[in-house]
């Protein structure tokens, strides 16, 4: 629908201008919208052929470098191993990153409210950031029985970290003056929390939960590794090393692109849950008009 | 539902006393002095500006008013009492929650009461008719202007029927005619309402057009220098500003700020 068509007065040429260019940016906004999607796809088109090529035209052997169709093949192939695999994985997963969001929060709201309890215990919680994973995990399967303790505290350990960081970051950001308009009012402390400081701190919280959806992923995959052993409930990790002692290379591609899609999976997940609880009233989920 | 619209003006002297500042100071940090025997009181109905240049201790009092902080020597009484009278404030940011709706905002001090939304609805929309954003009860405050968001503010200010309002420079942030249009709906709000205002702020315009009290201060250290009394008659509207007994009483109260500034250079 344009100008013209409502109004028989005709267009200036200031008017005709202004017209073109609105245009030629919406022009341009389709444009840039369809190129999202379509540039990353032809990337991984040509990746995929110049995969496949490299492959067919080196005779490669399929134990050093499957080509894409086999490590498709594979995929459908052992389907039924994977996807078990992956289900374990996953329940690993979205086990520690509820724990996290558990334990961080909890600690976080433990800390804001005692200055006594963070002084007592940030720096542990540093610690046990900053330690790898990897270098913890061995010890932490001598002294845990059972495996899927074990594996979901070292998820837990490597998780929990961002959101409470974030949390507490949160926490600690609400507005100075809503703060005195709450002490006027004569707010009580439980109430300055579940009226000002949680809602502060949501943002801050869904950014750790995004990070921390990402690394509960890997502190599942690392702890995997480090447990080793396998048979009933193994995880795409464990299937992962089992293929890799086999020389069975496709399978350990098709376990690979299973991993990477559920990380992706997770991701977009926490995204678009942070985006449908801040949609309405916060500045990073709010699309600029023009 | 006119829980809000009451009070009819009594002369002054029949009017009861809401508040009582007597030689209220302030010491931070032990020697800097933010405000030195400030002595004042405010009865009912009262518009009282507190005028002066920045760092002259206005902010402090409204502070210690509201009790935010604790005079270090001198005495606040509510009613005669010591007990905090009930009180509404409205700061120079609008100061709302982004999260809550334009109705869940102006909710909170009931809220914080106890008070749940439905039993309070009426007021809540009465109070937000007074500053003419019904429509926008289900609004959240982004997508309110500025104006639109110290309305709000105001509303929420006014929804309990406090004793007092205090209002801490609450349109120095918005532009010349956003903030006119204000002061004029500001006035006519108080006469409906009769509330009693304590505001501070630092145009002399402002001042004479809304208050029938002006408590002059000065700086370093921040003290009363001067009241200088509006005998305008309210209601007060375009026809005062343009009066010449508006251009006066800003005479006289530019003078008293003059002599504030003076002493405290």
């Amino acid at each position: 629908m344009t100008l013209a068509d409502d109004s028989p007065r005709r267009l200036t040429a200031a008017e005709a201008a202004v017209d073109a260019e609105a245009a030629r940016r919406a022009r341009a906004s389709r444009i840039e919208g369809v190129a999202k999607w379509l540039l990353p796809a032809l990337v991984l088109a040509i990746a995929v052929w110049f995969w496949d090529r490299t492959v067919v035209w080196n005779n490669i052997p399929h134990y050093i470098l499957p080509g894409p169709g086999l490590v498709l093949q594979t995929l459908v192939k052992d389907w039924a191993i994977l996807f078990d695999a992956m289900l374990v994985t996953l329940q690993i997963t979205l086990m520690a990153l509820a724990v996290a969001v558990i334990g961080g929060v909890g600690l976080a709201i433990l800390f804001n409210q005692s200055r006594f309890a963070e002084m007592s215990f940030y720096p542990y919680a540093v610690i046990l950031q900053v330690t790898p994973v990897v270098s913890i995990a061995p010890l932490i399967f001598i002294y845990v029985d059972n495996r899927m303790a074990g594996l979901l505290l070292c998820a837990w350990i490597v998780a929990f970290f961002p959101i409470l960081a974030n949390t507490t970051l949160g926490l600690n950001s609400t507005d100075h003056n809503l703060r005195d308009l709450f002490r006027i009012y004569g707010a009580t402390r439980w109430q300055r929390l579940r009226f000002l400081q949680l809602p502060s701190a949501l943002p801050y919280f869904l950014g750790g939960l995004r990070i921390a959806g990402g690394l509960s992923l890997i502190g599942a995959i690392v702890a995997e590794y480090v447990a080793g052993t396998g048979g009933i409930g193994a995880g795409l990790a464990f299937r992962i090393l089992e293929a890799g002692y086999r020389l069975n290379i496709p399978r350990m591609f098709a376990a690979l692109l299973l991993i990477a899609t559920m990380g992706v999976v997770i991701f977009a997940g926490l995204s678009f849950l942070s985006h449908m609880l801040l949609r309405k009233w916060h500045e990073s989920a709010i699309k600029r008009e023009t | 539902m006119s829980d809000l619209i009451h009070r009819p003006t009594l002369p002054l002297g029949q009017r009861p006393k809401v508040l009582e500042l007597s030689r209220v100071a302030k010491v931070f940090n032990g020697n800097i002095t933010a405000l030195r025997d400030m002595s004042l009181s405010v009865h009912e109905g009262d518009f009282i500006s507190l005028l002066g240049p920045s760092g002259c201790g206005k902010s402090t009092a409204l502070r210690l008013i509201a009790g935010l902080a604790n005079p270090t020597t001198g005495r606040i009484l509510w009613d005669g009492g010591q007990q905090k009278g009930d009180l509404g404030v409205v700061f120079q940011e609008p100061t709302l929650m982004p999260w809550a709706t334009v109705a869940q905002n102006v909710w909170l001090p009931f809220r914080l009461r106890g008070r749940p939304f439905g039993a309070v609805r009426d007021e809540i929309m009465e109070a937000l008719t007074l500053v003419g954003l019904e429509r926008f009860a289900d609004s959240f405050p982004r997508e309110l202007s500025g104006g639109m968001k110290m309305r709000v503010s105001i509303a929420r200010a006014l929804v309990t029927n406090p004793r007092l309002i205090l209002m801490d420079e609450p349109f120095a942030a918005l532009d010349e005619i956003t903030r006119h249009k204000l002061n004029t709906d500001l006035l006519t709000l108080k006469e409906k309402i009769g509330c009693t205002v304590i505001f501070v702020t630092h145009s002399v315009f402002e001042s004479v057009f809304l208050s029938d009290r002006i408590v002059v201060m000065a700086a370093r250290p921040g003290r009363v220098i001067e009241e200088v009394l509006v005998t305008a008659p309210y209601p007060r509207g375009e026809v005062f500003r343009t009066s010449a007994e508006y251009a006066a009483h800003c005479h006289i109260a530019s003078k008293a700020l003059h002599a504030a500034m003076g002493e405290a250079a």
